[in-house]
């Protein structure tokens, strides 16, 4: 294992040498793991169309994000590794690195400049989280709800609070599997300040306060694995209201035109981006680079930002963010960034996810079993 | 052969060479047996019985603290782990150089999350104590204990010790421990707190549960196996059809047309509520708990019990009930006292192939059970897929494997593999 | 058990009553299929049934999701992939399998119950534990994410099928008939192919289907030893089951009903044939 950890980070350097130069010696297929939906179809049509028919690779697609901080442990376990960049969010990008699954990359030397000259790592700014993150896009998870299904004479739900209110706002609700967000929002909607949120999640008291929070909706609850499932409930009516990411949201309500509203309060941004796998083999290394350089550039994060809600990571993609590449909306009120949407908007904190992540998951899978 | 071997040869042999010729042709027989037997037995033997075996060996394996905290564990020997002390000084130290190598190494996250395995949040621990310890002079910095007890309040526990000193031994109990819900962080096996503890309640309901369901496939399956067996053939086979349609389909089809069916919004809801029976806003909630899982899988395991038990009434005689009722016995009493007992190797052999098959599902309540209609196999999953503890894993699926395979002895006794019969 | 003209009132209703009630558990073991076949004709992309279906207006139904399934192309690919691994898979189950099964049927063989027990185990194992299993095993060797690794992966849960179905007709099978074929010349290779092999092909081919239903259908173990490359149509559906139900899974599931009663036919047909062949008349 040590020497095989020592042995990743030289071929790593070597390779990544290599690899920004040299166009020959390229893997004509590479395997690229996202999120599925219509997230992954922002990213086909952004990113994957466009290079495919540039360099005739042939890009394949996994759903497995969700899974690939574990699934990636296992392919180093088993000394197999059949992905070539994995779309993770930032928390699960830090757990990688810090794992030495995913490889460190020097981002000026890596990614592109801005058109003006602003080197890679400046452009990208903080949100450059870990020294193996090539970041994409900011979002949320936040809540949407059937329109058609809220009772007469009350207010449509505001935001992620309103799910605990069962008595205004009857039906089932529709959580991720997994204590991230619902933890935050639990003790937020029982009155603990935003600031305060994390400092009392270390306490016992703090974790029974949230899952008593959690227990009054339990019953009413749909738990979901994959970011699309939402979406889907919400359109065949089998949920009242859910939590998924505000571009899913989007798509659901804009483009498949269903009865569904966004509850923007409270929502929790979070970034979303590239690691590439530590130890690839040369020639699949120096393709993913090549990849990386293409679709990362100011005007292709700008791109994404037509099919998908999603702000770009970039400073200097935000002025180019327009119209939706079908409907022709414009995409600014869309964005979680937008300042309508996010006036109590709270950010993520990946640092002290990738501590707690380990230990929390096993607590919140036992309460969700009994 | 030498089938024509004539009588005056055989006057001319002795018996014993008879007997070597016999023996001879036997072990030919048995050795060309083997011959067209072993390409099989070899593939089966090195691709699957093999992984599966290394597999359930990892559940023992527990190389990785050693390896990591070689120097802290030879300290911790003269640590006297049942006083309630902290280790001394050099235990630190000992920590901090190992620590320094590991993290050169990317291995002390591994090592952490083993350790977080057991006693939660000790990856934390490391990862604050990770960028410090990077930039320490072992020689010159210390004393250590303080400023990593500073750092995160875990070093300064006397159980985090325990715990490492417990699993300090290349070979562990520790995962079939968890798999039980016990631990022995503390350095004595004890039960895991409430809020932690799922393993055996999640066995308990995969038996419970299955036990059910192969009551209801018994159920529903028996009047249609009697059915079968009891009508002319020409029609019988017909109906067989519509057991063996199922039976044929997808599980991922029938999976999915059972998700479909179930929903709040779905076909079932929409009939109930068609005909008056449920008032729309009180719609029966069929999916996503134990009752969908009940059942799809009584559904998708239902031929498994109709085809075991029609194989074996097909040979019970009717002329015995027929006997029993001229002697006087009612419909009742000549089906439970003369039929009954005659089917019932059929119920054993449908019984027992039900329970071992549902025992073991995992597609059908991932996808209609939700977190209540979680099985063992589900639990299994989510350890590999989320929190990749394989350990646990192997540890899980021997106790699982285990009771499948007395099943499956038991199954050998009562109904014999060779008698299996598929449709 | 027809109805005897003497047959009390009680006996008359029991009659009858259990004729309605093995009716009732014949329409719930064909129900699933019997309500997604229709929905996947629906013109709308939900998953009840419209007022225009149900009044049978042709408004109603279309083949739009029929549409989807063969100009997707995640859906293309996994067609392909499916027809590609299960075929292979059927093959290297059915040609070890029937070697194996006719060692097995020999008179005398060492351990037989031991072996048996070993060669149908891939039946048994929960598929959770096989999977976990083959993906270390399969990525030490480095066959994990490839076609061959499926396909043989595929092929050790197809294994039991052949061996159980080859057996069984095996049992039935004349010794004498290869000592007539020895006793008047021939080798035990042609013996085999002219004599025994044209007897038990019914058992083979049905075995083969077993075999290759296994592999068509499965989707744990594609999971865990495949990799995306390798996306099989239950994979694919599994993906769809969990993340976005778009009825194109429904044309799917009709289609693949479709290829069920086909080699249901198939087998059938066989089952007719083999019976004939020994003399046993299918009345």
């Amino acid at each position: 294992m040590k020497l095989k950890t020592v042995l990743m980070g030289a071929a790593g350097a070597m390779a990544l040498g290599a690899g920004a130069t040299s166009a020959q010696d390229m893997a004509d297929e590479m395997t690229i793991v996202s999120w599925g939906g219509a997230y992954q179809a922002s990213q086909v049509n952004a990113y994957h169309e466009p290079y495919a028919e540039e360099t005739g690779v042939n890009i394949i697609t996994d759903e497995s994000s969700a899974d690939a901080v574990a699934r990636m442990r296992a392919m180093y376990e088993a000394d197999n590794v059949t992905w070539d960049l994995v779309d993770v969010v930032a928390a699960d990008a830090m757990r990688l690195c810090d794992e030495g699954l995913a490889m460190p990359i020097d981002h000026d030397e890596v990614l592109a400049d801005a058109p003006d000259g602003t080197p890679a790592s400046e452009d990208f700014g903080d949100t450059i989280v870990s020294e193996c993150y090539i970041p994409q896009i900011a979002f949320s998870t936040t809540f949407g709800y059937r329109t058609d299904m809220v009772p007469e004479g009350v207010d449509p739900p505001s935001g992620a609070c309103d799910v605990f209110d069962l008595e205004t706002y009857p039906g089932r609700r529709a959580l991720e599997r997994r204590p991230i967000g619902n933890m935050e929002w639990a003790l937020i909607c029982d009155g603990v300040p935003t600031e305060e949120v994390y400092d009392m999640l270390e306490t016992e008291e703090g974790l029974e306060r949230a899952f008593a929070m959690l227990d009054t909706i339990k019953d009413e609850t749909v738990w979901w694995t994959a970011g699309a499932e939402t979406p889907q409930l919400l359109a065949d009516g089998e949920v009242f209201m859910g939590s998924t990411y505000n571009g899913r949201l989007f798509a659901a309500i804009e483009e498949q035109d269903q009865p569904i509203g966004m509850a923007w309060g409270h929502q929790m941004l979070d970034l979303d981006g590239w690691i590439v796998p530590a130890d690839l083999p040369e020639d699949r290394l120096a393709r993913v680079m090549d990849y990386l350089y293409f679709a990362t550039d100011t005007q292709r994060l700008a791109d994404q930002a037509a099919y998908i809600s999603y702000g770009p990571a970039r400073e200097s993609s935000a002025p180019l963010v327009g119209d939706h590449a079908e409907l022709g909306i414009p995409m600014g009120p869309h964005m979680p960034t937008n300042p309508e949407n996010s006036e109590d908007a709270f950010l993520f904190n990946y640092t002290w996810w990738a501590d707690y992540r380990d230990e929390l998951d096993a607590r919140f899978q036992a309460w969700l079993t009994q | 052969m030498s089938t024509n071997a004539t009588e005056p040869q055989l006057d001319e042999l002795n018996s014993g060479q008879i007997k070597r010729q016999l023996g001879r042709a036997l072990r030919r027989q048995k050795l060309r047996a083997l011959l067209l037997i072993a390409p099989l037995l070899i593939f089966i033997i090195v691709g699957f019985i093999n992984p599966i075996a290394s597999m359930l060996l990892r559940s023992v394996e527990n190389n990785i603290v050693q390896e990591t905290l070689p120097r802290t564990i030879e300290a911790l020997h003269d640590w006297d782990s049942d006083s309630d002390e902290l280790p001394p000084e050099e235990t630190f130290t000992a920590l901090a150089a190992d620590l320094q190598i590991a993290i050169e190494n990317r291995s002390a996250l591994t090592f952490a999350r083993r350790m977080n395995f057991e006693i939660a949040g000790f990856t934390t621990m490391i990862r604050r104590v990770q960028r410090e310890v990077r930039g320490w002079d072992v020689e010159a910095d210390g004393p250590f204990r303080e400023q990593m007890i500073d750092m995160h309040r875990g070093w300064g526990e006397v159980q985090t010790w325990r715990a490492i000193e417990a699993y300090s031994s290349p070979y562990t109990i520790g995962y079939y421990l968890a798999a039980v819900d016990m631990t022995m962080v503390n350095g004595e096996i004890e039960s895991m707190p409430d809020n932690q503890s799922l393993h055996i309640m999640l066995f308990w309901r995969t038996i419970w549960m299955s036990g059910l369901i192969c009551f209801l496939t018994l159920l529903l399956g028996y009047p249609i196996a009697y059915l079968l067996a009891n009508i002319k053939e020409r029609h019988a086979n017909l109906l067989l059809i519509l057991v063996l349609l199922p039976f044929w389909t997808s599980l991922l089809v029938r999976t999915s047309a059972w998700k479909v069916l179930l929903q709040e919004q779905g076909v079932i809801n929409q009939v109930l509520v068609a005909i008056g029976l449920v008032a729309d806003d009180a719609r029966l909630e069929l999916i996503n708990n134990k009752l969908g899982v009940i059942i799809a899988m009584t559904h998708i395991l239902l031929p498994f019990m109709i085809l075991p038990l029609y194989s074996v009434m097909k040979t019970i005689p009717p002329s015995y009930v027929r006997a029993a009722k001229s002697l006087g016995a009612n419909d009742w009493t000549a089906f439970w006292r003369v039929y009954f007992p005659q089917s019932v190797p059929g119920i054993g052999a449908g019984a027992i192939l039900v329970f071992i098959l549902a025992v073991g599902y995992y597609i059908t309540p991932e996808l209609v059970g939700g977190p209540s209609g979680m099985f063992i196999s589900n639990r299994i999953a989510h350890q590999w897929n989320v929190s990749g503890n394989w350990g646990l894993v192997g540890a899980l699926g021997t106790i699982m494997l285990l009771a499948v395979l007395v099943l499956y002895w038991l199954y050998d006794r009562i109904v014999g593999i060779d008698n299996v019969k598929l449709g | 058990m027809a109805l005897p003209s003497y047959a009390s009132p009680l006996q008359r209703g029991w009659y009858y009553g259990f004729r309605v009630l093995c009716g009732l558990i014949f329409v719930f073991l064909m129900f699933p299929i019997l309500v997604i076949v229709p929905l996947s004709f629906n013109a709308q992309d939900f998953f009840t049934f419209t007022p225009e279906m149900l009044a049978l207006n042709p408004e109603g139904y279309s083949l739009k999701h029929f549409y989807d399934f063969f100009t997707n192309p995640d859906w293309q690919h996994a067609m392909r992939n499916s027809l590609s691994i299960a075929p292979m898979a059927t093959l290297v189950s059915v040609s070890l399998g029937t070697l194996a099964a006719i060692g097995l049927s020999q008179s005398h063989v060492p351990f037989r119950r031991a072996i048996m027990a070993v060669l149908i185990s891939p039946m048994i194992v929960p598929l959770i534990i096989s999977a976990a299993g083959m993906y270390f095993f399969f990525s030490a060797i480095g066959l994990q994410g490839t076609y061959w690794g499926v396909v043989l992966a595929h092929a050790i849960l197809g294994i039991p099928f052949v061996i159980i179905t080859v057996t069984a007709t095996l049992v039935g099978f004349d010794r004498s008939l290869t000592r007539a074929s020895a006793s008047l010349g021939a080798g035990p290779m042609r013996t085999f192919f002219k004599v025994q092999m044209p007897l038990i092909l019914p058992g083979v081919i049905s075995g083969g289907l077993f075999a290759f239903i296994t592999s068509f259908d499965e989707v744990v173990i594609v999971i865990f030893v495949g990799s995306a490359g390798q996306r099989t149509l239950p994979w694919q559906m599994f993906i769809g089951l969990r993340e976005q139900i778009s009825p194109t899974i429904l044309a799917v599931a009709t289609l693949m009903v479709g290829l069920s009663i086909l080699l249901l036919t198939m087998l059938e047909l066989l089952r007719r044939r083999n019976e004939r062949l020994r003399g046993m008349s299918p009345t």
